[in-house]
């Protein structure tokens, strides 16, 4: 029996007939998603969430900084177990994470048409493309450090080899406009060579992610590895920048986000010599800076900013 | 066991013509100041004065930056790789041909033993030139185009700022890769340490290399400033304190410049009980008395497995009586002068807040000579991690010693430091040094050795010391970029 019929038997035989057009939806309530948790903020605040029309969606949790500590500290407990995870077994926990995207591709659309504008066949698209570049970046985890390391030919008696590994703790600036594939696209590269994140979600556009963290909590991606916090990005973001157990942060959502200059961003990670990842953009100038178009291929910029080389060396002897 | 006698050796410096005043060496020749003033570099070991050289000004800076800049845009920028490549293999050759001349003069201008500025930083030099150099043809083989199409390409101008403790060789590092991936520099020496950056101009010369390409401007902290700040600067590289580390990276914040930062380090030396203790204690003494312990990447803070604390502390302290310290330019000398008064001052004072800080110091017992900058080697027992000694970079030959008892705590204790640049570990047993070599949070890993270097190898730190590589493909990709897909 479907579950549809199941229903619509539970209800005949509660002798109150209720028409689908009578049915009240049952709605979401919007969190954090913190340690594998999903907490209200600790501040207790919401904001509303619209769609492109303004037509009210939903009160998302507005994420404080107590809130973005907490997410790292989900983050940094996370790191070791994730970050020496074999690259094999790292690949596929994230190839999961896109079989359950798959089935919830349908929720996406909705969320991404909503959030973006789109008609439903558009959001489609964006949707599987979305799908299709977590897969991408998950055939990368057993790739990495092939492509990335190797040994170097010293002279003198020694074996020498170079290798990457994860730098750590991530914060990421979700793009502010492309809400599903421009947050994969940035979540993506942080976490297959091992890092764990704390993402700042999209102010105005926050409902696909919320609804990414509930796949990533059915998902085999371990609590606390991605942390995901909806909120103001130019109240947060100050924090995770100037945070000392932060390693890296990448600016991309700095771009188009309110009241938000990456300029201090950046001057607030080089207190303990932060990683940067700095808005896109061609010119001179902070003001330049666009957000990327996500549909083409990416290369392995992103990989390698959360990288570090570790080099070995040991004499050879008998 | 006493000290053997020799007689002294010292090495001749009639080789050396120091000139006494030296200008900037911008656009291909030596100019006068427009807006600087003159100092004097002297010799740390004597404190005689060597020569009078340059402190450059603001528009001497943007003097040299244009300059590179106008090499960039022209004959340097055009120039095929092929040809790039053979200017630094000319670079190379020159090094060697002159290596003796460049030794006698790192000796006199830093105070470190002949020994060591002839056969370590004179010939990584020449070796640095002579691996960039093929590289110059060879940039799209080094898979780090963007995609079809996008082969990569030079950044631009590069300002590069270096530090007084190997000052040639942190030379080569920077300018070698810079010049073989096709950008232009303006180099910084440190203002204790100027003569061989000047002498390197001399080479630029006998190398033909056309005008502007390298441009040596000498000067301290307020003109290092000058470059890093100036907007024609597509690049900084800088090696030198994370203090100003972090200087840098804020003032390059909210522009398109980049920087690549080879800052502190704080490294353990962790030493296990069934390592080979003979062996580990050479490591120990290579690891912080190489280079008077003015090493970045030096092994300051030794962590020895408890049950054999005792044995390999005994054998330090006999070792380090054998030591001879003194005259940088005697071929017997091991232990040089301090670099600068102010540096020597610095060693005094975080050697004294060891002591009242509750750790135990032991000096070897040695002469040391009446003028000049001298810090006889010294191990501090009994420290725990929150003293100073254990935390803070001292940058002299000064070894603070920690005990542990299991990996697990070997590992805790090493990375307990905001640094990462360098480690080493001493043990026979192979499974160990690499489950170890996999926890320890730092770039470069010496497992039975330490402090070996060699241009294929990239060298750089984890965390506060640093971001970016020098030294082999990773290195050379700190100077190209590519139209990239994110």
């Amino acid at each position: 029996m479907s579950p549809s019929a199941t229903r619509r038997k539970a209800s005949e035989l509660g002798s109150s007939k209720v028409t689908a057009e009578q049915r009240i939806e049952v709605r979401k309530t919007y969190k954090l998603y913190i340690g594998g948790a999903f907490p209200r903020s600790e501040s207790g605040r919401t904001y509303e969430v619209s769609d492109s029309s303004g037509r009210f969606l939903a009160n998302a949790a507005m994420g404080s900084r107590k809130d973005a500590r907490e997410a790292v500290g989900a983050a940094r407990s996370a790191f070791e177990k994730w970050a020496t995870t074999t690259a094999y077994n790292r690949g596929q926990v994230l190839y999961r994470v896109a079989e359950l995207m798959e089935g919830r591709c349908d929720q996406f659309a909705v969320d991404v048409a909503a959030a973006e504008g789109l008609t439903r066949a558009q959001a489609d698209k964006v949707v599987s493309a979305a799908i299709d570049r977590w897969v991408w970046y998950a055939g990368w985890s057993d790739k990495i450090a092939q492509v990335l390391g190797g040994v170097n030919p010293v002279a003198g008696p020694y074996f020498n080899i170079s290798s990457p590994e994860p730098t750590g703790v991530v914060a990421a600036l979700a793009p502010q406009r492309s809400s599903l594939l421009g947050l994969i696209c940035v979540l993506a590269p942080i976490v297959v060579s091992g890092n764990t994140a704390v993402v700042l979600t999209s102010e105005h556009r926050p409902l696909p992610a919320v609804t990414l963290a509930e796949v990533l909590a059915t998902s085999d991606v371990p609590a606390g590895v991605i942390n995901l916090i909806t909120g103001r990005t130019a109240e947060v973001a100050p924090w995770l920048a100037s945070h000392q157990d932060v390693n890296a942060i990448d600016l991309t959502g700095a771009t188009d986000a309110d009241s938000l200059a990456w300029a201090d961003l950046e001057r607030a990670a080089a207190e303990n010599v932060k990683r940067v990842l700095r808005p896109a953009g061609s010119g001179r100038h902070a003001s330049d800076a666009v957000e990327p178009d996500w549909s083409p291929t990416p290369d392995l910029t992103r990989i390698k900013a959360y990288l570090e080389i570790k080099t070995v060396w040991h004499p050879r002897g008998v | 066991m006493g000290k053997f006698e020799y007689a002294p050796a010292p090495e001749s410096r009639s080789i050396v013509n120091i000139r006494p005043s030296y200008g900037l060496f911008i656009g291909g020749e030596f100019v006068e100041t427009t807006d600087g003033s003159m100092f004097k570099t002297i010799s740390p070991s004597s404190e005689e004065v060597l020569a009078e050289v340059t402190e450059a000004g603001e528009a001497d800076v943007s003097n040299a930056v244009l300059a590179a800049r106008k090499a960039f845009d022209g004959p340097w920028g055009r120039l095929p790789g092929a040809e790039r490549g053979k200017y630094l293999f000319r670079i190379a050759r020159l090094l060697q041909e002159r290596a003796r001349e460049f030794a006698v003069l790192e000796s006199l201008d830093n105070g470190k033993p002949i020994r060591e500025s002839r056969d370590v930083d004179i010939p990584l030099a020449a070796a640095h030139f002579f691996y960039h150099a093929g590289w110059a043809d060879k940039l799209d083989h080094a898979g780090l185009s963007g995609g079809p199409g996008q082969p990569p390409r030079p950044l631009g101008v590069v300002g590069q700022v270096i530090p007084w403790n190997f000052p040639l060789l942190m030379l080569s590092w920077k300018i070698a890769p810079a010049l073989a991936a096709g950008n232009t520099v303006v180099l910084k020496p440190a203002e204790t340490t100027p003569l061989t950056a000047l002498l390197f101009a001399e080479v630029c010369q006998q190398a033909d290399l056309p005008a502007g390409v390298v441009n040596i401007i000498t000067g301290a902290g307020q003109s290092g400033r000058h470059l890093v700040e100036h907007p024609g600067v597509d690049k900084i590289a800088f090696t030198g304190s994370t203090e100003v580390g972090k200087a840098v990276a804020r003032s390059i914040a909210g522009t398109r410049r980049r920087a690549t930062l080879e800052l502190g380090g704080k490294a353990a030396n962790i030493v296990f009980d069934d390592a080979a203790i003979d062996q580990a204690v050479e490591g120990i003494v290579n690891g912080i008395f190489f280079n008077q312990g003015h090493v970045c990447c030096a092994g300051s803070r030794l962590l020895v497995q408890e049950n054999v604390a005792d044995d390999v502390i005994t054998r330090l302290k006999r070792r380090l009586q054998t030591l001879r310290v003194g005259d940088p330019l005697d071929k017997n000398t091991d232990v040089g002068a301090i670099n600068s008064a102010a540096q020597l001052a610095r060693i005094r004072e975080l050697t004294q807040i060891g002591e009242s800080e509750g750790a135990t110091r032991w000096s070897a017992p040695c002469v040391l000579p009446e003028r000049g900058f001298w810090f006889a080697p010294t191990v501090f027992t009994g420290v725990s991690q929150a003293h100073r000694i254990a935390r803070e970079e001292v940058f002299g030959p000064v070894l603070s010693v920690l005990t542990f008892r299991t990996p697990a705590e070997a590992v805790a204790k090493a990375n307990n430091t905001p640094y990462g640049l360098s480690a080493g570990i001493w043990t026979e047993k192979g499974s160990r040094i690499l489950w170890m070599a996999d926890k320890l949070r730092a770039g470069v890993v010496w497992a039975n050795t330490f402090n070996r270097f060699d241009p294929t190898s990239p060298f750089g730190g984890f965390k506060e010391s640093g971001y970016g590589r020098e030294g082999g493909l990773h290195g050379l990709e700190a100077y190209l970029t590519t139209g990239a897909n994110q």
